[in-house]
């Protein structure tokens, strides 16, 4: 077995990175996870610099898990859904807190997916499945990679369908998708992985 | 469990931090580590570095390097008149009571390459206080400092920031407060006059004079629990009973221990004033 072998071990934080189309993947997929899951859900949206608290509150009302707003230094806690703010990129600590830092923006994007994705990789290693959705750019890409190499799970949405397929393109290309679903299929699969995921891929 | 390359990663970080740290002086050590170790690796390629750990025989060796390695762990990333509804707020709810002063003191930590506190002298210029004010504007970072003290910027940086210039309450037009040339626009020197760029470490410096008001935002979200309670405590010695501290809005003053000494003006834009009294115990 490589460090990369994914069938392995139950599933502890989940990442989820989007772009163009994002929000109604995410209505897809969020508002189906029960009360009570067992893992933290962090996404990663690019969105304008005002319109974070917006999308919050969109996903709010239709989720069972309660939707915040991740705040530096404090613990991702399981059964909890995580926002990353708008205009600051969200880093994941060694010791499962989050970070903000207000650097320079990659590939153009702040939050970035791949730097959330680099670093919850390295915090959660083989305990974390990565989630890539619709979105018209390639970030997010480099991220699952590194998710992949830290013995991670990586989940990309089927571009066949995707309001914008190049996210998902991207990660495909570098190899670095284990499993190509559709949204509504990814509520379902997150909520096996955490049982484990010595069955392969749950059908 | 993370995997074995990440703790490579971090014993690599860890050392690098040390050397830096005894060789040198300057301890990141309570930095937060996952935006750090993305800027170390920045470094180590730019230096032509395959590892972070190949960065340390340089780092004790080579004198000459350490400007840089300071810039690229302290990237000077800012703007001018960022979170606009926070420079309203100065305008509306704190002009009124510096006005009353005679002479008004400024700390602004973490300058970068100076746009906010430009931002926050053009903001004195027009509510008429700038001429009795004196800022203080600190950063640990030398190049960002020089490029600061020059005070010249892409001229199309400065249309922009006039958007948010405008949001803020800005009564003028921003490109007033500059000379323009060649694609760049310089800041006047009368706005300029009234500040002192100096380089200033959060880490181990102390309070330098007594000030109205301390703007630090954007600095504290790098820094761990301790080291934020050590520079939040450093405020609260500088600040004068009644003065104001000014954070970034995602910089949160509730877990610190020195919360009790200051009282919320606008919590959400984490505008807080130091008590007048002797703080409850
Ligand atoms: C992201 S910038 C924030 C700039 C500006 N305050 C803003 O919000 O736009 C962070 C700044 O903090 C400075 N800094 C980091 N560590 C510091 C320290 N120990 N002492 C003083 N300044 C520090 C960096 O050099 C950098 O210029």
């Amino acid at each position: 077995m490589t460090a990369a072998d994914p069938a392995q071990g139950p599933i502890h934080a989940f990442a989820i990175g989007c772009s163009a189309g994002g929000l109604n993947a995410l209505h897809a997929i969020l508002p189906e996870l029960p009360e009570g899951f067992p893992a933290p859900v962090v996404v990663v949206a690019h969105l304008g610099a005002n319109d974070g608290g917006n999308m919050a509150a969109a996903l709010r009302r239709d989720c069972r898990l309660p939707v915040v707003e991740a705040e530096e230094r404090l613990p991702a806690q399981a059964g909890t859904v995580y926002i990353a703010p708008p205009d600051y990129h969200l880093l994941m600590e060694a010791d499962h807190t989050f970070s903000l830092s207000a650097d320079a923006k990659v590939l153009n994007a702040r939050p970035s997916i791949d730097v959330f994705m680099e670093s919850a990789a390295e915090a959660w290693g083989r305990s974390l499945a990565a989630i890539l959705l619709t979105g018209a750019n390639a970030d997010g890409a480099a991220g699952m990679a590194a998710v992949k190499a830290n013995g991670g799970l990586c989940i990309v949405q089927d571009p066949d369908g995707a309001t914008a397929p190049e996210m998902p393109d991207a990660a495909i290309a570098l190899g670095a998708a284990h499993w190509i679903a559709q949204p509504d299929r990814i509520a379902f699969l997150m909520i096996s992985l955490c049982r484990g995921r010595g069955g392969g891929f749950p059908e | 469990m993370p995997g074995r390359a990440s703790n490579l990663h971090a014993i690599e970080l860890d050392l690098f931090l040390e050397a830096l740290a005894r060789r040198h002086g300057y301890d990141f050590r309570g930095y937060a580590r996952a935006s750090l170790r993305r800027r170390a690796a920045g470094l180590a390629i730019k230096l032509g570095c395959a590892t972070v750990a190949e960065l340390i025989p340089r780092l004790l060796y080579d004198d000459s390097l350490l400007p840089e390695v300071l810039s690229g762990l302290s990237v000077p990333v800012t703007e001018m008149f960022r979170d606009p509804s926070v420079f309203k707020a100065i305008r509306e709810q704190l002009v009124p009571v510096l006005a009353t002063y005679p002479r008004i003191n400024i700390w602004q930590a973490g300058c970068a390459t100076g746009e906010e506190v430009y931002s926050l002298a053009i903001l004195l210029e027009e509510v008429g206080l700038l001429h009795k004010t004196q800022i203080y504007a600190t950063d640990i970072n030398d190049q960002a400092l020089a490029k600061a003290e020059e005070g010249i910027f892409p001229a199309k940086l400065i249309e922009k920031y006039t958007e948010n210039y405008l949001k803020a309450g800005g009564t003028k037009a921003l490109v007033a407060y500059f000379s323009l040339g060649y694609g760049f626009a310089k800041i006047d020197a009368a706005i300029k006059q009234r500040i002192s760029f100096a380089h200033h470490n959060l880490v181990s410096d102390g309070v330098f004079c007594e000030v109205n008001l301390v703007v630090c935002r954007n600095v504290l979200i790098y820094f761990d629990r301790q080291l934020q309670d050590r520079v939040l405590g450093l405020f609260d010695t500088s600040l004068s009973r009644g003065g104001f501290l000014c954070l970034g809005t995602k910089e949160n003053l509730a877990f610190s221990a020195a919360a009790n000494a200051f009282q919320p003006v606008d919590a959400s834009l984490r505008l807080y004033r130091k008590r007048q009294g002797v703080p409850p115990p």
